[in-house]
């Protein structure tokens, strides 16, 4: 199956990332095959986040090279030495492949529930508005707030508001979907319900990177889980290697509690 | 009792009453006003995107203009603006051998005017733009949007509640430091009623009307400006 190999989603090499002479990114490498769900974890500051955000080009990487549904992105070198994007334009359009859903939600509070799904898809993707508000509609069914779609984000839960988050970034049928500790911000008791609508999509098969201190969440939905302390990658596998014989010392400490 | 009749005859729309020029003025100073705003508000809305761009040259550029303008008293950056430019204007027509040209005084206000607004505009849409929460610009960065639909979409509507309250008190600036633009002869309110009073000799009368218009034109305004807050602030608390 040659045509599948060329279409891998994410294939990317090498990405080291430094703020000043601090190094939080020195090398990680991840392939992600249709249909997987790869988990980061790691401690705070381990460089999950930043990894993650170098994916769609949040955060500029040092270096790197990056193939994101088959379209190599092309870096330049900057006067700083550092790579650039040498086309904000490639760049926009991968993104828009890609489903981003943050901490802290970032719903665009002046748009509706509603509002806030459809305006990727009309105004980056030039689709009509009665489709993409029928896309909108039946996803926001799926995450349990159709209810609520002409609410405006304020006036809504944490939970509902990342729920909501979830269906815009789904909304532009990426290929992947990227999460960044999408229960962080969460008081406890809203936790399960965001929880619930990610394992869903996992179970679609869609192909998920979901940066998470839920560890018992991350064993049970993933296909892949990588450990990162320092910016590098201490142990990567199957979560029944990382959760249950991990080789590191380092993850046998972290996910130990688990096992208990 | 006939002495006040007579007086408020002078009030009149049509001669010998002056509230014909008087209201004239008036709509000379909205006009004036309504053109220096949004002249104002398109400089303002660059300058702060420009100030924020981190390019060095241009961010040192616009420190110099915001500093120069906000600094220097606007009467004199009026007079200054008004005669430099239509001396240097009629300069550089005279270097293609063109004939000198009067400069409209309404096109030549609204420009000075202008000029002065966008540097304050500058530092209030600067400050409105930097308090929208960087997660909210992330999300339209990465759902894919390209920058002009970002600035549309995203941060324009994000920006104006932290913005409206200083833009209405900018507005209400205007309105009256276009009273300065009488000082290069240009008719609006403020001159019209000095010359109404002059002719009559009715100071206080004309003075008393023209204040009063100045304050309907505020409490017109200030019900607009509430207007907008109320759309732009939908979807956000009221403590907020």
């Amino acid at each position: 199956m040659a045509g599948q190999e060329a279409l891998l989603p994410l294939d990317i090499k090498g990405v080291h990332k430094s703020y000043g002479p601090h190094e939080v990114l020195k090398g990680i490498s991840l392939r992600a095959k249709r249909g997987d769900v790869i988990s980061l974890i790691g401690s705070s500051g381990s460089g999950k986040s930043t990894f993650l955000r170098c994916i769609n080009f949040l955060e500029i990487p040092d270096s790197g090279s990056f193939v994101i549904n088959g379209e190599t992105i092309r870096l330049k070198p900057g006067r700083d030495g550092r790579a650039h994007p040498a086309d904000m334009r490639q760049i926009e359009r991968v993104r828009a492949g890609l489903g981003m859903v943050f901490q802290n939600f970032n719903l665009w509070p002046h748009m509706t529930v509603l509002e806030n799904v459809i305006e990727a898809p009309v105004h980056v993707q030039k689709r009509s508005r009665a489709e993409a508000v029928e896309q909108a509609e039946a996803l926001l069914a799926k995450v349990g707030l159709y209810e609520k779609r002409h609410a405006y984000p304020a006036f809504m839960s944490g939970g509902q508001q990342q729920r909501a988050s979830i269906a815009r970034a789904l909304c532009v049928d990426p290929a992947v979907m990227l999460f960044d500790e999408p229960t962080s911000a969460l008081d406890p008791e809203l936790v399960g319900e965001v929880l619930k609508v990610i394992r869903d999509l996992a179970e679609e098969g869609r192909t998920m990177l979901l940066v998470t201190h839920e560890m018992r969440f991350a064993r049970d939905v993933s296909s892949h889980v990588m450990f990162l302390h320092k910016g590098q990658v201490e142990e990567e596998g199957p979560p029944e290697q990382i959760f249950g014989v991990p080789s590191s010392a380092r993850v046998r400490d972290f996910t130990g509690a688990l096992a208990a | 009792m006939s002495g006040l009749m007579e007086k408020l005859a002078l009030l009149a729309l049509t001669p010998p009453g002056w509230g014909g020029v008087l209201l004239e003025g008036a709509l000379a100073t909205l006009a004036i006003s309504a053109g220096a705003y949004a002249a104002g508000f398109g400089i303002g809305l660059a300058g702060a995107l420009g100030k924020l761009s981190g390019q060095r040259p241009l961010v040192a550029a616009l420190d110099v203009y915001t500093t120069a303008v906000r600094a220097i008293p606007e009467l004199i950056l009026i007079v200054g603006l008004y005669y430099a430019g239509t001396d240097s204007l009629n300069r550089l027509l005279a270097m293609f051998g063109l004939e000198p040209v009067e400069v409209n005084g309404f096109l030549a206000a609204v420009l000075v005017l202008g000029i002065v607004q966008g540097a304050y505009m500058t530092e209030v849409l600067r400050g409105a733009i930097l308090a929208i929460p960087v997660g909210q610009i992330e999300a339209a960065k990465a759902m894919g949007m390209p920058p002009l639909l970002r600035l549309r979409r995203v941060v324009f509507p994000a920006l104006m509640p932290n913005a409206l309250p200083g833009l209405a008190n900018l507005w209400l600036n205007v309105t009256k430091d276009s009273a300065l633009i009488a000082v290069v002869g240009y008719q609006e309110l403020a001159l019209a009623t000095r010359i109404a009073a002059g002719n009559t000799k009715q100071y206080f009368l004309f003075f008393l009307a023209a204040s009063f218009i100045y304050l309907a034109i505020t409490l017109m305004s200030n019900q607009v400006f509430r207007l907008m807050d109320r759309r732009y602030r939908r979807g956000l608390p009221q403590s907020a």
